[in-house]
């Protein structure tokens, strides 16, 4: 019996063209699904291609190859309605609070904006549903009338949840959206992420590469290395049993707030930088900092297989 | 231990169209030579304002340092310092590496003239001279194939290297104090750990004293001897590693151990955070700053500012509740370090 | 040291609401940008200045009262006298009003010139910025083919067309002078539409028209503004130089480029007629010109504090 996943992705493929004969591929042939309901962590370190990921599946840009599906329905070959009615049920959130809000509008009108786009409602009611979207982020209705700049970061990524909220999604991409704030902010955050998606049933890819944060929000998560998805399991399983090389070095690098936890830590020390994305070499991407690395992982690349239950790797040495 | 850096009273505020904020109000601290003190808050806290006030190098005007405070490093008083002393001491005695590599190296140099400009200034080398210096310090930090990086340009380095070239460039002259303005906080867990391994190292080797300032108390973990903790502009709490994490004793210092998930933490269990934000200092309040977001909050707290009580000889913290007339209440995390 | 008593140290907790409120004035963009101009003394003084001439522009002619096309032969070439501040010209007009009657006619053009410039500029930068690809490249390769056609040549055609006049220099003027603004807001555009909020307008579904005018054109208005005020002189100086060369307004109209052209066979014997309208000129372009550095400093987001 196959569950209909809310959210399916099928060899997803986002290549850049960055000069002649010079192609970027971000994502390589990635692919997952997220049920209804459940959070999704995308991990994964700089120029993994995460964040491309993200949205390409939220369809900001188009797949270069492979399937979106979005509850049962194929989006890179949607119409234009389809896709506009995907806007309503899909957001997403970003990870600079920075950037992500026009620094010339009133928060009352970012807030309010989607909710114009869609025509969902007008004059005291829309004002009244800002006021609300704004209580449940933890903010004030006098805020409505304030610019970002006067906001501190925290204050300013809740702005950008109430926005994505406006519209009644049912599915959010969070883009890295507490890498910018500071460690005691980032928990208002991921509490109120988790809250709303209790209260409202929501579905998240959560995208990030603090991996204690991922772990604690997620029910499943992956792991990005150039483009390509090198494992992929439950949160629990995933922390408790490391499969991939990759996966054992990211986790041995996270740092814990407890001194002798520290100084007796192991570290698996990575040697190296991490390759280019622009025209890699064939075979596994990971091949030139691992410690187990044989002939064959230079010469084929690893495919993503169920090594123990709803547990993915894809690694040459299972 | 020998005293290399010495701050008393230190009290910073800025001029703004909205009147004056008071960003640094009445710290003090010092560093010891070969020692790591890590200044730990959140955004706003005065942590960045304290580290470049060490310097001198904000602005002044909007900033003004007030006239009862007192910087020394090695001795000689950093306010009383007139511009070419200062110049001597930035790079020469004290260095500073940033938090965003890719802003604070300069795109139309190549590395190894920025390295090498250090030398040059403060140790009087030759031009030649200077860059195989700069050479040796690349090694030094960890960049493979140094001679050739040299000749590079930041945008050619990734993230890590760019902060690698950083430290080449603040250690190069061999200072006293070394301020580390959140070196990790844009680059990713497994550089993090490398970079962090490499200060350690390097203080090892150099004995310089490093002032790490963070907002994540992780990374503070392996790499601090004493941790002071800055809220609102004061220092309200300070101790050894050990003081900190195994018996912290401000609310403040709960909360930031408290909002990192741990090993025990349950998948989608609510993290325990703090509601709002921190004062505006603007009108900073007249009793304890914490006192809005505190949950052990009580009438005097809001009254009056509570005076740093000392707790073990190492530790010391600013909080009512250790007045001999609170009631006693216990840190509400298990933390380890069972001695 | 206030009073310990026992009950000061009962645990309340705290409510937290309190905790988010914001001190600060609220204050909108251009409430910044008055402010920060406000302590700026020669943007400032170069306020007063414009708004001095503006007046005088509108009240001048009727000041003395001698009409400014009043022909006098009794009076020719007299010097600056209590009659007649400014003196009077070859054919015994008085230059006071003549001078600002003139100013109307610059500082019209002037101002004209810059917003049809302003307006052309940013629809055809704004529809290039915006779409970018191939639209950008056929469009930019049309401009760059305006750019390079000399705008003397396009004055002297249509003068030789057309009459000249105010009218005919006008468009003369502007049919190439729009070049600048359009780049200028495609450049701005083009950085403004990568930035995260543009994405999550379009995440939310905005559609082009909804992201230009919401997002992307109050952006760049900063911008648009310091380029007109910009703008303006350089309009100035060219009516001045193409009147000058006899090719702008004709008499019994006049413009301070017109009056300085009539001046020029009497410099040696009567050099207060030239004086006084190099001077407005002068005055104007250099007060647009200080005006224009104040906006751009006090329109700067990176400056603000």
């Amino acid at each position: 019996m196959a569950e209909k996943h809310l959210v399916e992705v099928k060899n997803l493929k986002k290549y850049f063209k960055v000069g002649p004969k010079q192609l970027l591929k971000a994502v390589d042939d990635v692919s997952f699904f997220i049920r209804k309901g459940e959070t999704l962590g995308l991990v994964g370190e700089s120029g993994c291609g995460k964040t491309t990921c993200g949205r390409t599946v939220l369809g900001l840009y188009d797949a270069t190859d492979g399937e979106v599906w979005f509850d049962g329905v194929e989006m890179q070959g949607a119409s234009a309605d389809e896709k506009h009615t995907f806007k309503k049920r899909a957001n997403i959130i970003f990870q600079d609070p920075y950037a992500s809000l026009n620094p010339r509008m009133t928060v009352g009108d970012i807030v309010g904006e989607g909710i114009e786009i869609h025509n969902l409602k007008k004059d005291k009611e829309k004002l009244e549903r800002i006021h609300e979207l704004l209580k449940l982020v933890g903010l004030n209705k006098e805020h409505a009338s304030r610019f970002p700049h006067e906001f501190s970061g925290g204050q300013r990524q809740r702005i950008g949840i109430a926005r994505a909220l406006a519209i009644d999604p049912e599915f959010i991409v969070c883009d890295e959206p507490i890498s910018a704030l500071d460690v005691s902010i980032q928990a208002q955050v991921v509490n109120l992420l988790i809250k709303l998606q209790r209260e409202l049933g929501l579905t998240y890819l959560f995208i990030a590469h603090d991996l204690s944060m991922v772990k604690h929000i997620s029910d499943r998560v992956g792991v990005m290395y150039l483009g390509t998805m090198v494992e992929l399991a439950s949160s629990q399983e995933l922390y408790a049993k490391p499969l991939h090389p990759y996966t054992q070095a990211l986790l041995s690098a996270i740092p814990v707030p407890d001194p002798d936890v520290e100084a007796q830590k192991h570290r698996i020390k990575l040697e190296g930088e991490v390759p280019s994305p622009i025209n890699p070499v064939p075979g596994c991407r990971f091949v030139n900092r691992c410690r187990y690395a044989k002939p064959i992982c230079s010469e084929v690349q690893p495919q993503l297989k169920e090594i123990e239950k709803d547990h993915f790797v894809a690694c040459h040495l299972y | 231990m020998e005293k290399i850096l010495d701050v008393k009273n230190l009290q910073v505020s800025f001029h703004t169209y909205a009147g004056e904020v008071k960003a640094v109000r009445g710290v003090s601290f010092y560093l010891n030579k070969g020692e790591t003190l890590a200044v730990v808050g959140e955004s706003g806290c005065g942590k960045t304002v304290t580290a470049k006030a060490i310097m001198r190098l904000l602005p002044e005007p909007p900033a003004e340092i007030k006239s009862d405070s007192e910087i020394t490093v090695d001795g000689k008083s950093v306010l009383k310092m007139n511009t070419r002393e200062l110049r001597k001491l930035r790079g020469g005695d004290v260095a500073m590496i940033f938090q965003d590599p890719m802003t604070s190296l300069n795109p139309t140099m190549t590395v190894g003239k920025q390295i090498a400009e250090s030398l040059v200034i403060h140790r009087k080398l030759s031009k030649a001279e200077a860059l195989e210096e700069a050479t040796k310090m690349l090694k030094i930090v960890g960049i493979p194939n140094p001679e050739k990086r040299a000749k590079e340009y930041p945008h050619q380095f990734s993230g890590g290297m760019r902060q690698r070239a950083m430290i080449a460039i603040a250690l190069s002259c061999n200072p006293k104090v070394l301020i580390a303005d959140e070196p990790t906080t844009a680059l990713d867990v497994t550089i993090q750990a490398q970079i962090m391994d490499l200060i350690k190292d390097l203080q090892v080797q150099l004995g310089t004293g490093v002032i790490l300032v963070t907002h994540d108390l992780g990374v503070v973990a392996d790499v601090a001897h004493r941790i002071q903790v800055m809220y609102a502009g004061k220092i309200i709490e300070r101790g050894t590693k050990e003081d900190i994490f195994y018996q912290p004793k401000h609310p403040y210092t709960w909360a930031l151990l408290r909002s990192v998930p741990r090993v025990e933490t349950m998948n989608k269990e609510e993290l325990y955070s703090l509601t709002g934000t921190p004062p505006d200092l603007l009108a900073p309040p007249k009793g304890c700053p914490f006192a809005a977001r505190c949950e052990y909050c009580m009438p005097i707290c809001k009254e009056e500012m509570p005076e740093e009580i000392d707790v073990n000889g190492t530790h010391q913290v600013s909080c009512w509740l250790q007045h001999e007339m609170a009631p006693k209440v216990e840190c509400p995390i298990k933390l380890g370090g069972d001695k | 040291m206030a009073e310990l008593t026992k009950d000061k140290f009962v645990i309340v907790g705290c409510d937290g609401q309190d905790a988010e409120a914001i001190l600060r004035p609220n204050l909108t963009f251009w409430q910044d940008a008055w402010r920060r101009i406000k302590k700026n003394p020669v943007a400032m003084i170069a306020i007063g200045i414009l708004i001095l001439l503006t007046i005088m522009t509108i009240i001048g002619p009727y000041l003395t009262g001698h009409g400014y096309e009043v022909v006098n032969t009794k009076i020719r070439n007299q010097w600056p006298s209590a009659s007649h501040w400014f003196g009077t010209d070859e054919l015994g007009r008085d230059l006071f009003s003549r001078t600002w009657q003139g100013g109307r006619i610059s500082i019209i053009l002037g101002i004209f010139g810059a917003v049809i410039d302003t307006v052309v500029g940013c629809l055809y930068g704004g529809i290039s910025g915006y779409f970018g690809g191939k639209v950008d490249t056929v469009m930019m390769r049309i401009l760059e083919i305006l750019v390079s056609i000399p705008y003397l040549i396009v004055v002297i055609l249509f003068s030789l067309i057309f009459k000249p006049g105010l009218g005919t220099l006008l468009i003369a003027l502007t049919i190439t002078g729009w070049c600048y603004m359009a780049r200028l807001v495609r450049g701005q555009l083009l950085q403004i539409k990568e930035q995260e909020f543009v994405l999550a307008a379009k995440a939310l579904g905005a559609n082009p028209a909804r992201i230009i005018t919401k997002h992307l054109l109050p952006n760049t208005m900063a911008v648009i503004i310091v380029a007109v005020t910009f703008d303006v002189p350089g309009f100035i100086f060219a009516e001045a130089f193409l009147s000058f060369l006899g090719l702008g307004v004709q008499s019994p109209d006049t413009s301070w480029g017109a009056l300085a052209s009539a001046a020029k066979q009497n410099l040696m014997f009567y050099p207060y007629q030239l004086f006084f309208p190099s001077i407005m000129i002068a005055l104007t372009m250099l007060s647009f010109t200080m005006l224009g550095d104040g906006l751009r400093d006090a329109l700067d987001p990176r400056l603000r504090q």
